[in-house]
C-alpha cells in the first residue's frame, strides 16, 4: 500500500484495479480518457485491456465479461454513452452476474463536448443505479463500491464524475500491484442471456420493485449525508457539493445534504434529512435533476417545503458552477453577503482572445489549406468531425460547415450532396472517427450512389484526447504489434472509386488530388496521410529573410498558424511553435520564407 | 500549511509539470493536498491554469475567487486574466514575455507591457523574464522550473528547495535533470534577490 496522487480518473482506475476488475474497454473521449491508461499504467495481473473502436464495442465486450461472471468496466465521455445506448438499454432488462459498473463522464461548461447532457436521466431512462461522485476520493470508494451493488442487485450500475472531479488530483492510498478476480465463466442459459419481448416483460416488472429496494439500501450509503440544522437548507451533488461545502464550511449550523447516488432516490434518507426544512436550495449543474426528484418527493408525501434552483432561476440553467457561483448563489439564497477579498480590476487591461486553434504545424491545416485552394470559385459544402480538426473551422481556414457528432461528417455530405447536386460535397474524417462511425457512412454513401469526396485526415493517433492507439495504428494496449487495419483498403473493398493518399504537406499534389477527385463521380476519397506534431518531433525550423518580406501578411490571413506574428511590419516566426512544415513559405509570393 | 497557489500560462508553456512538482513536494512535506487541471480542447493555444491547494480544509478542487496566496504567472495577459483569484495582499511571480494571441483574433498590438504595470500598481509583483532566465539551458521549455526556483526563493511557495529539487530530479527525465536543476538555481537567485533588495 502507498499513497498515489491521482487525478480522479486516476482514481477511478484505481478503484476497479482494487476490485479486482478483469476486463476494461472504453473509447477515449475528455474528460474520461485517463481511466483507462492509469489502469495501464500500475502492475496488474490478469486484467485484460482494450481501447475499443467505440463505445457500442465498448460496452457489448464488457456486458460478455460480466455475463462470464467477470467484473468489468466500461468508460467513455457522456456523449459517448449515446453512441453505447443500444446495448445498454437492452442490458439493463437482461442483467449480468460479475459486477459490470459503466464510467460515463458528463462535461459541466461544457469545457470539450457538444452537449450539457445529464447521464443521471440516462441511468433513469435505462432504469440502473448512478453513482455521483464528489471528489477524486469519492470516485476511488464509489467505483469499489459500484461493484459491490453490481453484483448486489445483477444489474449493471452507472458511476458519473464530471470533469472536475475526472481532472482533479488528490493522494489515494491503494495497494501497488493488482490482481483480477476469479470467474465462473459463462453458464449457459437461453432463458436468461437471449432477449426476448417475453423476458422484457417479466424482467422489466422485476426491475421497477427492485429499485425500490435499491432506493432504501441506498437510504443507508455512507456518501448520502447531511450536516447542519436549519431551516433553509441546501442540497447538492457531484463536485457542486464540494464547491457549497467550500463555501459554507465557516457556517456549520446551514443544513447541507449530498446525494451520492440519484438514482434510485434515496427516499428514506432524503425524508429523514428534510424533517423541519421549510426552503431548500438544489445547487447541481447539467439538469435540475434532484431540484426534479425532490418536487415529485414533495408531491409524493405532501411536503410543506419550497424547492428552488434551476426551475426557480436561482441557478444557472446553462454551464458548470465553481466556488464563485456557490458565493453568489447560496448567499444570494442564505442572504449571506461577504465581499470580495481581490484586487480591484475596474481598470484591467482586457487581455488578448486565444481561443483555440490548430498547433503550428498542424498537417490538418495543410490538408483543409489545400481542399480549399483546390476548391476556389466552386460551390462546395464542407462537413467536419469531432476531433482537433474541428479547429479547421475558425478563420481563416474557414473549412468546416457543419459540425454534429462522431462520424456525421460523411453522413451528412452525402444528404447534402442528395439536396443540391451543383454542389461539392466533401467530408473530413481522423483516422481514429473513421474507424469508431466513418466505416459505415462510407458504406451508405457507395449504396445510395452519392457524388462526394471523403478526406480522411490520417495522423495515425487519437490526438484529441491524448493520443491513444486505434485500429490503424498497429498497436493496441494489450500488445504491439498488430494487425493494421488498412484505411486505403477498407475504402476500396466498400467500392470507393478512386482512393488517393496523398502528404498534406506536399501542397501542389494534395491540391491536384482535390481536383481530380472533384472531376469524378460515385464516391472518392483522399487520405491525407501525415504525423501528429505533438508526437513527431522535428528539429527544422522556418526563417523570414526581412530583408525580402514585403509584410503583406499573406501567410496569416491565409493559414493563421499560431508560429506567425507581426513586428515591426514585418513577418515574424516563434521558433519555439515552428515544426518547419514549410506551408508559410508555399504562400509567400516574394519568396521571403525559407527553412533553416 | 495551508496555502492555495495558482499558475497559469497558455497551453503548450509546460504550466502542468509546474503545479506537479508543487502538489508532490507539498505532499511529501506532509500536507493534504488537491490541485486542477485544464485538460482537453481548451488547452490548444488557449488559457490554462492550474489551482493546487494545500491544506486540509480545500474542499472545492478550484480556488475560490480572492483566496490565491500565490499566483505564478507565466504570461503577463494571463495573470491579469486570473488575478480575480489572487487575495488582496497576494503575491505575483509573473514572466514578461508576451504570448502573442493568433493575430486574426484580436490583440495585434499586445506586448505585455500594460499588463506588467497594471500588475505592479495592484500587488506584490515579482517579474521575470523568460528570455534572458533560460538563454543559458537553451530553451524557454525551462522556464517552468526556473519559475519555481524563483518563487522558492522568495519564501512565498512554502517548501523547501530540497523537497522541490528532489521531485524535479524524480520527475524529469534522466537526460534533463541537471539543465533543470540548473534552471531552477538560476531562478532560486532571482528569488532571493528579489527580498533582498526590500
Amino acid at each position: 500500500m502507498s499513497k498515489k496522487y491521482v487525478m480522479g480518473n486516476g482514481a477511478i482506475a484505481l478503484g476497479a484495479l482494487s476490485a479486482g476488475v478483469n476486463l476494461v474497454s472504453g473509447y477515449p473521449g475528455t474528460p474520461s480518457s485517463e481511466i483507462i491508461e492509469t489502469v495501464a499504467k500500475y502492475p496488474h495481473e490478469g486484467t485484460y485491456l482494450e481501447w475499443s473502436v467505440n463505445e457500442k464495442a465498448a460496452m457489448e465486450v464488457a456486458a460478455a465479461a460480466a455475463y462470464s461472471g467477470a467484473r468489468a468496466m466500461v468508460t467513455m465521455k457522456q456523449v459517448g454513452l449515446n453512441v453505447a445506448s443500444d446495448p445498454l438499454m437492452s442490458l439493463a432488462y437482461v442483467g449480468v452476474k460479475g459486477g459490470m459498473v459503466v464510467v460515463s463522464a458528463d462535461d459541466p461548461g461544457p469545457i470539450s463536448s457538444q452537449t450539457e447532457q445529464d447521464t443521471r436521466r440516462f441511468a433513469e431512462f435505462a432504469r440502473i443505479p448512478v453513482f455521483d461522485p464528489s471528489s477524486p476520493e469519492e470516485a476511488f470508494e464509489m467505483a469499489r463500491d459500484a461493484f459491490e451493488y453490481s453484483e448486489k442487485y445483477k444489474t449493471p450500475v452507472i458511476l458519473r464524475p464530471t470533469t472536475r472531479v475526472d481532472h482533479a488530483y488528490a493522494s489515494i492510498e491503494a495497494r501497488d500491484s493488482f490482481k483480477a478476480k476469479e470467474y465462473e465463466g459463462f453458464v449457459k442459459d437461453s432463458k436468461k442471456w437471449v432477449i426476448f419481448p417475453r423476458l422484457s416483460f417479466i424482467n422489466h416488472a422485476m426491475i421497477e420493485k427492485r429499485n425500490i429496494e435499491i432506493g432504501e439500501d441506498f437510504s443507508s450509503y455512507r456518501f448520502n449525508t447531511a450536516a447542519g440544522n436549519s431551516e433553509k437548507a441546501v442540497i447538492a451533488t457531484g463536485v457542486s457539493y464540494a464547491y457549497a461545502r467550500e463555501f459554507l464550511k465557516d457556517y456549520p449550523e446551514i443544513k447541507l445534504i449530498k446525494v451520492g447516488t440519484p438514482y434510485p432516490l434515496p427516499e428514506s434518507f432524503l425524508l429523514k434529512a428534510l424533517e423541519g426544512v421549510k426552503e431548500i436550495l438544489c445547487f447541481e449543474e447539467l439538469s435540475p435533476y434532484i431540484e426534479e426528484s425532490l418536487l415529485k418527493l414533495a408531491g409524493k408525501h405532501h411536503l410543506d417545503i419550497e424547492v428552488r434552483g434551476k426551475l426557480t432561476g436561482d441557478v444557472p440553467a446553462s454551464g458548470e458552477n465553481d466556488t464563485d457561483s456557490a458565493r453568489r448563489i447560496i448567499g444570494r439564497f442564505l442572504k449571506i453577503e461577504e465581499a470580495e477579498n481581490c484586487v480591484n480590476l475596474s481598470d484591467a487591461p482586457e487581455p488578448p482572445p486565444r481561443p483555440p486553434v490548430l498547433c503550428a504545424g498542424c498537417p490538418h491545416r495543410a490538408s483543409f489549406y489545400a481542399v480549399k485552394k483546390a476548391m476556389k470559385g466552386k460551390k462546395a459544402y464542407f462537413c467536419g468531425d469531432i476531433g482537433c480538426y474541428t479547429l479547421g473551422n475558425a478563420m481563416p481556414l474557414d473549412m468546416v460547415d457543419t459540425c454534429l457528432c462522431m462520424g456525421a461528417g460523411i453522413t451528412m455530405a452525402q444528404g447534402f450532396n442528395h439536396m443540391d447536386k451543383e454542389a461539392v460535397a466533401i467530408s473530413f474524417t481522423g483516422d481514429s472517427t473513421f474507424f469508431a462511425s466513418g466505416i459505415t457512412g462510407v458504406v451508405n454513401a457507395v449504396y445510395n450512389a452519392a457524388d462526394m469526396i471523403v478526406c480522411v485526415l490520417d495522423n495515425s493517433t487519437t490526438a484529441m484526447t491524448g493520443h491513444q492507439p486505434h485500429p490503424g495504428t498497429g498497436r493496441n494496449l494489450m500488445a504491439t504489434p498488430v494487425e493494421k487495419i488498412s484505411i486505403e483498403k477498407t475504402l476500396l473493398a466498400i467500392g470507393v472509386k478512386k482512393v488517393i493518399t496523398v502528404d498534406p504537406l506536399d501542397l501542389d499534389a494534395s491540391v491536384e488530388a482535390v481536383k481530380k477527385c472533384a472531376e469524378i463521380k460515385g464516391v472518392k476519397a483522399i487520405i491525407f496521410k501525415s504525423p501528429c506534431v505533438a508526437l513527431v518531433k522535428s528539429d527544422k525550423k522556418m526563417k523570414v529573410d526581412s530583408g525580402k518580406c514585403i509584410g503583406c501578411m499573406r501567410c496569416i490571413k491565409e493559414i493563421g498558424c499560431p508560429a506567425l506574428s507581426v513586428s515591426g511590419g514585418k513577418i515574424v516566426i516563434d521558433e519555439n511553435l515552428c515544426t518547419g512544415c514549410g506551408l508559410c513559405s508555399k504562400l509567400c509570393p516574394v519568396g521571403s520564407i525559407g527553412g533553416v | 500549511m495551508k496555502k492555495d497557489i495558482m499558475i497559469c500560462g497558455v497551453g503548450g508553456q509546460g504550466t502542468v509539470l509546474a503545479s506537479k512538482i508543487i502538489a508532490s513536494s507539498a505532499m511529501n512535506e506532509g500536507s493534504a493536498v488537491h490541485s486542477a487541471e485544464t485538460i482537453g480542447m481548451a488547452q490548444r493555444g488557449g488559457p490554462v491554469t492550474s489551482h493546487v491547494r494545500v491544506g486540509e480544509d480545500a474542499f472545492s478542487p478550484l480556488i475560490p475567487v480572492g483566496g490565491a496566496d500565490l499566483l505564478i504567472a507565466f504570461e503577463p495577459s494571463e495573470a491579469v486574466r486570473n488575478l480575480k483569484y489572487l487575495k488582496k495582499d497576494g503575491f505575483v511571480i509573473v514572466n514578461c514575455v508576451p504570448v502573442k494571441p493568433t493575430s486574426l483574433a484580436g490583440g495585434a498590438d499586445y506586448d505585455g507591457k500594460a499588463e506588467i504595470e497594471f500588475l505592479k500598481s495592484k500587488c506584490g509583483c515579482l517579474v521575470v523574464n523568460s528570455d534572458e532566465l533560460c538563454k543559458p539551458f537553451g530553451s524557454s521549455k525551462f522556464f517552468n522550473v526556473a519559475v519555481l526556483g524563483a518563487a522558492c526563493g522568495t519564501g512565498k511557495l512554502g517548501l523547501s528547495k530540497d523537497t522541490l529539487c528532489g521531485e524535479i530530479v524524480r520527475i524529469v527525465p534522466e537526460r534533463f535533470k541537471e539543465k533543470n536543476l540548473a534552471a531552477f538555481e538560476a531562478g532560486y537567485k532571482i528569488g532571493v534577490n528579489n527580498n533582498a533588495n526590500k
